[in-house]
């Protein structure tokens, strides 16, 4: 690893991102869904607030009456559905783009490391799911002017959040090096990506230690207790664990062409 | 300075390369020469470290291309066939993105990009997109990013394929400029460029080594013939050539018609034949328009070279 090499590299990619407008277009359209989705959460929680204040009852029944569990939590999951979507979207040039064009000759013949090559375009690609995702912190931040959530969820939510985009970049930039093509790139992780997140869905119907294993493969399981507060290493050491398979397989790919 | 032993390339079953071994010393500029699919591209890229070869070794610089594949990165320019830029950045911000990636110190990087865009006339596009530079001037925008870290070894594959007359003298002056110091390999199936840039071709086909050679040598050895243009009876003409002394076969030379006609005289001892065939037409009376010694042009020699079964 030549730490060098990676800046150079990540503010080359960093620089492809912006240039081209992909980060822009991304980032502004997953604005805007985020924002419909908090809007509408949020308009329905006033709408019951207001009317739980003339119909006890209704309050009690709902026991909702809680912004943390009616709007931030919904809002979490909604918001890693969107990055499921977006984040094919963003990684899927990544190498393929390099191969269909050729630079990937260029780059791979230049003194730099694989290793570096692959660290700096997770880098880069993460920086613009970073500014992607921390401008959707306007939500909370409004929650937290205009009323009293709980912070604690929110920030380990933010962690979970970003921990899943991380994991979610791994896989794409794994499933662009092996195709030329953009489109392609993007349908495989967004189909794996899709199977990760919906594994848990299975569980039900699978009996014992292979419905624990589903569980816990599920990318989804593990945001779960981070949006309610709740920050375990086992969740941290998945997210972690992801991240590092998925870009050692791109670096092993990227070496096979030594062998094949 | 590139050192090539027995080298061999598989795609699965079919073989790129078989066999290939030469040399090349410093400061030479080599040619590679082979018609589409000979071998040229997969040669460039074991040199250049993007691919290992299946068998055998090459050395660039003294390190093994596939041990020391770092340092031999280090020390090459490479710019590939299709010049394979990045689009969306500008001229410049390409040029110190390649310095800084091939090991320019950071201090030294704006020095280098302004050297490099001094030395191939880029100010006019310095602040333009790539994807904004025309074709003559992405190529040189190539060869800058190849030559930006000082490279002792240069590999350009196919340099001035797709340009327009004027743009090729130009790349081929900057590759002459370029030459000096460095050792320059390049690849190409235009064979004048090999003769008026190289000192040395190396001729490949199908994968295999045909023949190694200073490109003046490859004509001078082959040049055994006479083009005979003479006004006359041509039945008689041809029968009264062919029984000269020294002549070993005649060849009738296509003509358009009302033009006087053409022979290929082949022949052994050129001052013996000459001699004789001047007495003949003297003798006959008949007019003589033309006679010189075909020079075989380097494409028929590289015709007659890669279409030979026995090699």
């Amino acid at each position: 690893m030549n730490f060098r090499s990676i800046g150079i590299i990540f503010q080359k990619e960093l620089k492809g991102y912006f240039n081209s407008l992909i980060a822009y277009v991304v980032i502004t359209m997953f604005l805007l869904i985020t924002g419909y989705f908090f809007y509408n959460l949020l308009a329905t929680f006033s709408v019951v607030s207001f009317q739980a204040q003339s119909n006890p009852m209704l309050a009690k029944q709902y026991q909702l009456l809680n912004i943390n569990e009616t709007v931030v939590r919904p809002l979490f999951g909604n918001i890693s559905i969107i990055m499921l979507l977006m984040t094919p979207l963003l990684t899927m040039r990544l190498f393929s783009e390099e191969k269909k064009t050729g630079t990937i000759e260029l780059l791979l013949t230049y003194p730099v490391n694989d290793i570096d090559v692959v660290i700096s375009k997770f880098l880069a690609c993460f920086v613009v799911f970073l500014t992607m995702i921390l401008l959707t912190a306007t939500f909370p931040i409004l929650l937290i002017v205009l009323g009293e959530p709980e912070v604690m969820p929110i920030l380990t939510g933010y962690l979970g959040l970003i921990l899943m985009g991380a994991a979610f970049i791994s896989l794409g930039i794994f499933t662009s090096s092996l195709t030329e093509n953009q489109i392609i790139a993007a349908s495989i992780s967004f189909g794996l990506l899709f199977l990760f997140y919906m594994m848990s869905y299975s569980v039900s119907f699978v009996s014992g230690g292979f419905g624990r294993i589903l569980s816990y493969l599920s990318i989804n399981e593990h945001i779960a207790s981070m949006a309610k507060g709740v920050l375990d290493t086992e969740d941290i050491i998945y997210y972690f664990c992801f991240i590092v398979l998925f870009l050692f397989l791109t670096l092993r790919v990227l070496e096979s062409k030594r062998w094949r | 300075m590139i050192e090539v032993e027995h080298l061999t390339k598989d795609y699965g079953q079919h073989r790129a390369l078989d066999d290939i071994s030469f040399s090349v010393g410093k400061g030479e500029i080599v040619g590679f020469l082979g018609p589409n699919g000979a071998g040229k591209t997969t040669m460039m890229r074991i040199l250049t470290c993007f691919f290992p070869a299946t068998k055998g070794k090459a050395m660039v610089a003294g390190y093994d291309c596939f041990e020391d594949s770092l340092n031999v990165r280090k020390r090459i320019g490479y710019l590939p066939e299709r010049v394979p830029l990045y689009e969306d950045m500008k001229v410049t911000d390409y040029l110190a993105f390649a310095a800084g990636a091939k090991g320019v110190p950071a201090r030294d990087v704006k020095r280098s990009v302004d050297q490099v865009v001094d030395d191939f006339g880029l100010h006019d596009v310095a602040s333009k997109m790539i994807s904004a530079c025309s074709r003559g001037y992405r190529q040189r925008v190539g060869l800058a990013q190849a030559v930006v870290n000082d490279p002792d070894v240069l590999i350009l594959d196919e340099p001035t394929v797709g340009l327009d007359p004027k743009q090729i003298q130009e790349i081929r002056r900057i590759i002459r400029d370029l030459a000096g110091k460095r050792t320059v390999i390049l690849s190409t199936h235009i064979l004048p460029e090999v003769s008026l840039l190289c000192g040395r071709v190396i001729i490949i086909n199908k994968g295999k080594l045909v023949a190694v050679d200073k490109p003046e040598n490859l004509t001078a050895k082959k040049s055994s013939k006479l083009l005979l243009r003479i006004d006359g009876p041509e039945a008689d003409i041809e029968k009264a050539i062919t029984r000269v002394e020294g002549v070993k076969a005649t060849e009738r030379e296509q003509v358009a018609a009302g033009d006087p006609c053409g022979f290929i005289v082949d022949f052994d001892d050129e001052k013996l034949v000459r001699k004789n065939l001047q007495s003949l037409i003297a003798q006959n009376s008949w007019d003589l328009i033309e006679m010189r010694p075909i020079e075989k042009s380097l494409e028929e020699i590289f015709i007659n070279l890669i279409t030979k079964e026995d090699i």
